[in-house]
């Protein structure tokens, strides 16, 4: 995922529900970060946590995490439609599909990258904002920015498989709330300031 | 008199649009398709390939072809969808005539019957009237071989000198601006050489949702170190990390370029060489911009001084550079203008016709660039040749097989065909592959002149708005059920290849023109049997002039995943990069890689003048319009596929908060907007992402949504295209409209 280069067209969304797993439904959110003050949108597409949230929380045990590191779509049989993964999932993944009764979730378009195709989403993205590849290949690609998958939650940390370039010159992967405050920070300052910077 | 059969309602409700969305085998799960047929997007210039899946004669879903050199895989949203037109409830099946006495406004008739009263009444109105009584208008979004037919089929068999074109709407400005500076008109450089230039300029496009695939061109570039600068009224995706936007005020272009010229000279940031050796016309331009300082260019674009000067310096201090353009800078009364100051800026800069060193005008249509090559344009012959040119003439009727005495001369642009109907001088139409109705500025002169015609007759594959009005309307053809070529935005001569049959008593387009032509009693020339045959003629037709196709062969498009013209012989690889130094070409015929005798490029003095319409006490605020990444053109299409009407359902008013302060709109709040020509009321949408002088509806729409009701018919003078991208209007709320 490189949220710089989105462009908003929403070819991820109208691709997904094309992806054979689940035709019919998308399973990308794409949003405006503010839209009455900028055209910036993000894509947001499952990271698959290593150490999954949404099966962490999952009293049904329903959600599955394949040998190759990309978690599924809540099991049919299992899942109870209880909303938990919904709640937990830090990215906000996770959706209910009320008329099923069934967590869907991005599962990397299984059917095609199981076999060594692209998924959908990052196939058909005319700006390279979702990309599939090697690090390899990414790191020739785009030499402005770095690859980061390590994401700070309070205490939790999350490692995912799908990467997140970010600036070569942003060193931390995360803003600690009180250096926004009128005390004393424990983030870093520096960083904060900068986003600041850009946002006025 | 062609007036609507019956109420736009009662239209509406029979023949759309109404929306697909996927059903039936294209929603099941693992439904295997019989058949994956390479071919091309059926929407803008870029022509990315795709991978049509087929099954039982519909187009059931979509895979990325990867291989294709162009986008490898990507897709816009409407490329993804597009597939949704097929097997739509709203496609004509069956030839219509216009009946009001029928629930819906039309009845089916056979097609046979529908050929036999066209031609009858083709061939009463010009008996009654003369030949030229009756008009043609096509579009560029049909295959190059249906272009060539059309234009074959007005000078041959009809013998009218009416046929236009919809290009007219969309790439004339920079088709003649390109023409006066370079002597030919296509972009010079392949979409690659935007990625390693150290300065990627854009002027007037949204490339983001126009040329979606092309921002992973101007991204790479800048993952390669580029500079980004993009001019525009409104910050678009591709502006918002932009290393420099400048919000020009809209129809001032020509201003900046003015301003960005002075600058180069007066810092010297000029290739004396290239200037020297390869153009002539520098001196005049110069003296015309010595007054452009930084501060009047300020003054009338509305940026400001310090970002014309940064903007100067990158582009005066660049090595290698790209500059594109599109209907930002063309749709104006002064478009080639616009065109000639761009292309003035990287003349004096020498970074042309060299790897890295590029300048290209983005396409809108499918076949933007090969529609309009091979003479659909009202003055034009196939091979970009002068329809007034006696030897272009001679060559011409020789090909054909008739008296050049016989072939009619120039005709008028597609607007001016309408204001001859309304004047009654224009008595009967045929039109395919356009909406003008919802196109066309001013769109009130549109339907009051289609109310005027005596017979009027319609092809298409849905019944649109201006088709409405048809007394006959003949079945045609989708994208994907005929075979042929387009030339997308590089010069690339690709091929669409036929992935389903014509349904029920559709027919290819072509084959409906020559239906005519036999039912007119003028079937010479008109025998073809398969687009192949008619491509095999245009490539003899174009021959040994500009827009040389005759070395491009089906298989060599296949073989190199397209060709570019101008390809002159058999063993000729095509010419993606034009004007490298040693080129030849058959005006120059080898004294400079420019296509005029001389071989050198045209510096052109241009002038300024604010749009026609300039803004007043009582029209205070100025109207732009343009396009979202979700909709197509008049909508024909789009306005029909589910999935892309729910991702942006109707046209908003954009504007920024200061100036709906101002009035004291809210966000979503209806609001009507109000030119000299007509009004419309929209929900606002409020957004700092927009000049605060100016308001931007899309045009994508028709009736009461139709923004093009308000836009003004105001054209340039060389190239007729019209001024939609500025025009004066006021605004108040909906809730006063009663009382003021």
């Amino acid at each position: 995922m490189d949220p710089n280069r989105c462009i908003g067209c929403q070819a991820c969304v109208q691709a997904c529900s094309e992806c054979d797993t689940h035709k019919g439904h998308s399973l990308i959110q794409l949003q405006y970060i503010d839209r009455p003050i900028s055209v910036q949108t993000v894509p947001v597409v499952c990271l698959h946590c290593d150490s999954p949230t949404c099966a962490e929380v999952c009293p049904a045990d329903a959600i599955k995490r394949t040998g190759d590191g990309v978690v599924q779509t809540a099991r049919k049989p299992r899942c109870i439609a209880c909303n938990n993964c919904v709640i937990a999932c830090p990215f906000g993944i996770p959706k209910m599909n009320t008329e099923f009764e069934l967590m869907m979730k991005c599962d990397l378009c299984y059917d095609r990258t199981s076999v060594g195709s692209k998924p959908m989403c990052a196939s058909v993205c005319p700006s390279g904002a979702l990309w599939f590849g090697t690090r390899a290949e990414i790191d020739k690609l785009r030499p402005r920015s770095r690859p980061i998958n390590k994401f700070q939650f309070g205490q939790q940390t999350i490692t995912t498989k799908v990467w997140m370039m970010v600036p070569h010159e942003s060193p931390a992967n995360h803003i600690d709330v009180t250096s926004a405050m009128d005390e004393e920070p424990t983030g870093r300052q520096g960083l904060l300031e900068e986003v600041f910077d850009e946002d006025h | 008199m062609s007036t609507l059969p019956s109420d736009p309602k009662t239209l509406i409700d029979a023949y759309g649009p109404h929306l697909a969305f996927m059903s039936g085998e294209r929603v099941d799960t693992g439904t295997e398709p019989e058949k994956l047929v390479k071919t091309h997007c059926c929407f803008c210039g870029q022509q990315c390939g795709i991978q049509l899946k087929v099954k039982g004669n519909e187009v059931i879903g979509f895979e990325p072809w990867y291989d294709f050199p162009f986008n490898k895989g990507m897709l816009c949203p409407k490329g993804v969808k597009r597939y949704l037109q097929g097997s739509h409830p709203d496609r004509l099946l069956k030839a219509l005539r216009r009946d009001p006495s029928s629930p819906t406004g039309f009845s089916e008739m056979r097609y046979d019957e529908a050929i036999a009263r066209i031609s009858g009444e083709i061939n009463r109105i010009q008996t009654e009237y003369g030949n030229d009584a009756f008009a043609l208008l096509s579009g560029a979004s049909l295959t190059t071989e249906k272009t060539y037919l059309m234009g074959k089929f007005a000078r041959m068999c009809l013998r009218t000198r009416y046929i236009d074109y919809n290009g007219r709407l969309c790439m004339v400005s920079a088709g003649a601006g390109n023409k006066k500076a370079f002597g030919i008109d296509r972009a010079a450089n392949p979409w690659s050489d935007i990625q390693n230039a150290e300065v990627v300029w854009i002027s007037g496009s949204n490339v983001a949702e126009c040329a979606p695939i092309t921002t992973n061109y101007v991204w790479q570039a800048r993952e390669n170190g580029a500079k980004i600068v993009v001019v525009d009224p409104r910050i678009t995706p591709i502006a918002r990390t932009a290393n420099l936007y400048l919000p020009v005020k809209p129809g001032r272009d020509i201003a900046l370029f003015h301003g960005i010229l002075h600058l180069m000279i007066e810092n010297d940031w000029l290739d004396h060489d290239f200037i020297e050796n390869h153009t002539v016309g520098f001196d005049a331009v110069a003296a015309n911009v010595r007054e452009w300082t930084p501060k009047r260019t300020a003054e009338v674009t509305g940026i400001s001084e310090s970002s014309i000067r940064q903007a100067a310096e990158l582009w005066g201090r660049a090595r290698t550079s790209y500059l594109m353009h599109a209907r930002g800078i063309e749709h104006s009364s002064h478009g080639v203008q616009n065109v000639l100051g761009a292309i003035n800026i990287v003349l004096a800069s020498g970074r042309i016709g060299r790897p890295n060193c590029g300048y290209g005008t983005i396409t809108g249509q499918a076949n933007g660039q090969g529609g309009r090559e091979h003479g659909q344009k009202a003055e034009q012959l196939p091979g970009m040749r002068d329809i007034d040119d006696p030897e272009h003439r001679a060559y011409i009727a020789s090909v054909w097989g008739m008296n050049p005495d016989d072939l009619p001369h120039a005709g008028v642009d597609a607007y001016e065909i309408f204001r001859k109907i309304d004047r009654g001088e224009i008595k009967g139409l045929l039109s395919i592959c356009f909406n003008p109705k919802v196109s066309l500025p001013d769109s009130g002169l549109v339907a009051r002149a289609l109310d005027k015609l005596e017979f009027y007759v319609a092809i298409d594959f849905f019944l649109n708005e201006t088709a409405f009005h048809a007394d006959v309307v003949l079945p045609g053809s989708l994208q994907e059920e005929d075979e042929g070529v387009v030339t997308q935005i590089e010069g690339r001569v690709i091929k669409i290849n036929k992935a389903v049959d014509c349904p029920g008593e559709t027919r290819e387009d072509w084959r409906i023109i020559q239906d005519i032509a036999a039912g007119v009693g003028r079937p010479q020339g008109f025998t073809f049997t398969s687009p192949r045959e008619i491509f095999d003629e245009l490539r003899v037709a174009s021959k040994g002039y500009i827009a040389d196709y005759s070395g491009i062969t089906y298989e060599k498009i296949e073989r190199q995943y397209g060709v570019c013209w101008p390809c002159p012989s058999d063993d000729h690889p095509g010419t993606p990069r034009l004007f490298e130094p040693g080129s030849w070409n058959p005006i120059a015929k080898g004294a400079g890689p420019f296509y005029f005798p001389d071989g050198r490029a045209r510096f052109n003095v241009t002038t300024y003048t604010p749009p026609t319409e300039d803004v007043d006490d009582e029209y205070p605020v100025i109207l732009t319009t343009g396009r979202v990444v979700s909709q197509f053109l008049s909508g024909t299409q789009t306005r029909r596929i589910g999935p892309l009407v729910e991702q942006y359902p109707e046209p908003r008013l954009e504007m920024h908060p200061r100036l709906a302060e101002k009035y004291g709109f809210r966000d979503g709040e209806p609001v009507i907007v109000e030119s000299r020509r007509d009004s419309i009321t929209l929900r606002a949408q409020i957004v700092k992402t927009i000049r605060p002088d100016t308001v931007f509806v899309p045009y994508h729409w028709a009736g009461k949504q139709s923004i093009n009701r308000l836009t003004i018919s105001a054209q340039d003078p060389i190239s007729k295209i019209p001024e939609y991208k500025a025009c004066a209007v006021r605004l108040k709320k909906e809730s006063v409209a009663g009382s003021g």
